[in-house]
């Protein structure tokens, strides 16, 4: 691959007490990829997500965005996370503020973005997701893809590098999924780095350049949506795959 | 009894009106000082430094652990020693509730800041603000809705906790029951007053605190 590498993770490991989640993990991102995490559930991926942008903190190794070592506690995470957008599987948007100022308070504060230019990028993002007359709502008022696709927005007006998918549409109802998944694919169109654990192997079949599978804290098995799904390799994968296609 | 009550409420109004006062005067203040020394003890007790965490453990778990009658005893005695100034025996009494309620303000700042979810301040983190912003921006501003309510009772308690008070004669409505008793050795009447005055005010701060919760959760 001659794309530039946007994240590269060094020996990984995390553990929880005594419960090794990650297992020295070598892995690199490259500038424009779209991959998906897959696994049973306890394999890790989420995990290996969080770490990514420092919601977990390794318990060894490192995790390099852009030839700075995260993991390193010298290093200002803050700074750096605004680069990296991540949306997660329970929505986590503000509920005390409304749809425009969930989508402007850390550009404001954060970035010193004046208001005025947030509000019009705000705008524009809320328009691109079907959100535009949303916009003085407070989040209760919304339905479960309309959250999801408000804490999609909010990621976006960072204007970070890559985005993290923790399994996005996993707490929605079925008839909601489409639209949030129509948003993750309207971005991928965009060439935005994007990495998604995600349940949906249609989508990841669809969308992805490559395929993570994940299982007991290892990355079992990776290659294209066809290498995965159509002619997996390692026995973990064609078990997992058996399961649920 | 009912005539001889109504003759005690006329004849010293005025003394259960000031021991009133004082009782609402006492509750403001212990709760008002309390909260700010409170809001310092949990964001001690949150704080990632295991010794301050420590630290405001054994003092929380000493206040809420002992009798606030010991306390006040103990405050009373201790305080007009070590003191540079004089104290006052109410000074010395408000002071040992201050340091009693800022325990239990303590834990309903912190239980109030915990009870937000986690996701908010991971959603926070994720898109670069930094801990004080989340924390000014996203927590706090959560948690307050959780803590007021409780704030709000915490007042009314203290309305009632203030009659230990009477024990060292400082001016509140337990003091004017003896008082009152001690010039006309009548003492049930006298209670009776002093219990309808007690129920009158925490009923009516309850039902004021009702309102206001109310139109706190209506704001979401």
């Amino acid at each position: 691959m001659s794309r530039e590498e946007l994240i590269r993770v060094e020996n990984l490991d995390k553990s929880f007490g005594e419960l090794k989640v990650l297992k020295d993990i070598n892995e690199s991102i490259y500038e424009g990829e779209v991959i998906s995490i897959i696994g049973p559930s306890g394999s890790g991926k989420s995990t290996f997500l969080r770490c990514l942008n420092l919601l977990e903190k390794p318990t060894g190794g490192k995790v390099i965005f852009k030839g700075i070592d995260l993991a390193d506690k010298k290093v200002n995470v803050d700074l750096h996370r605004q680069k990296i957008g991540m949306v997660f599987q329970l929505f986590n948007v503000f509920p005390h503020l409304t749809v425009l100022e969930n989508i402007t308070l850390a550009p404001i504060l954060e970035k010193k973005v004046p208001r005025k230019e947030a509000e019009k990028k705000a705008d524009d993002l809320l328009k691109r997701v079907g959100l535009a007359d949303k916009k003085d709502e407070y989040p209760t008022r919304l339905s479960g893809g309309q959250k999801q696709r408000l804490a999609i927005v909010r990621a976006l007006a960072m204007e970070p590098d890559v985005m993290l998918f923790d399994e996005p549409t996993s707490a929605l109802d079925p008839e909601m999924v489409k639209e949030v998944l129509d948003v993750i694919k309207s971005l991928v169109e965009t060439g935005m780095t994007i990495v998604i654990v995600t349940h949906e192997m249609g989508f990841a079949r669809e969308v992805s350049d490559r395929v993570l599978f994940m299982d007991e804290g290892i990355i079992q098995e990776q290659g294209s949506p066809d290498d995965i799904f159509n002619r997996p390799k390692n026995p973990r994968t064609i078990e997992f795959l058996s399961k649920i296609l | 009894m009912i005539s001889t009550i109504i003759q005690l409420w006329t004849k010293y109004d005025y003394v259960y009106l000031n021991g009133l006062v004082g009782t609402l005067w006492l509750a403001a203040v212990t709760v008002f000082v309390a909260t700010i020394l409170g809001t310092l003890l949990a964001i001690m007790k949150l704080s990632k430094i295991k010794l301050l965490d420590r630290i405001t453990n054994l003092y929380i778990g000493i206040l809420r652990g002992t009798p606030i009658l010991l306390q006040l005893y103990f405050f009373w005695i201790l305080l007009p020693k070590i003191s540079p100034v004089k104290l006052s025996d109410t000074a010395c009494i408000v002071i040992a509730l201050i340091v009693n309620a800022s325990s239990y303000v303590a834990e309903i700042i912190r239980a109030g800041i915990q009870a937000v979810d986690k996701g908010q301040t991971e959603a926070a983190k994720s898109l670069g603000m930094s801990n004080r912003n989340t924390m000014r921006r996203i927590i706090l501003p959560q948690a307050i809705k959780n803590i007021l309510p409780a704030l709000g009772n915490q007042y009314i308690n203290m309305v009632k906790q203030t009659s230990l008070a009477s024990v060292f004669f400082v001016q509140e409505l337990m003091t004017s029951y003896r008082t009152v008793q001690s010039a006309t050795f009548l003492a049930i009447p006298s209670l009776v007053i002093v219990g309808i005055i007690y129920l009158v005010v925490t009923t009516v701060l309850s039902k004021g605190l009702d309102i206001f919760e109310r139109r706190l959760q209506a704001n979401e």
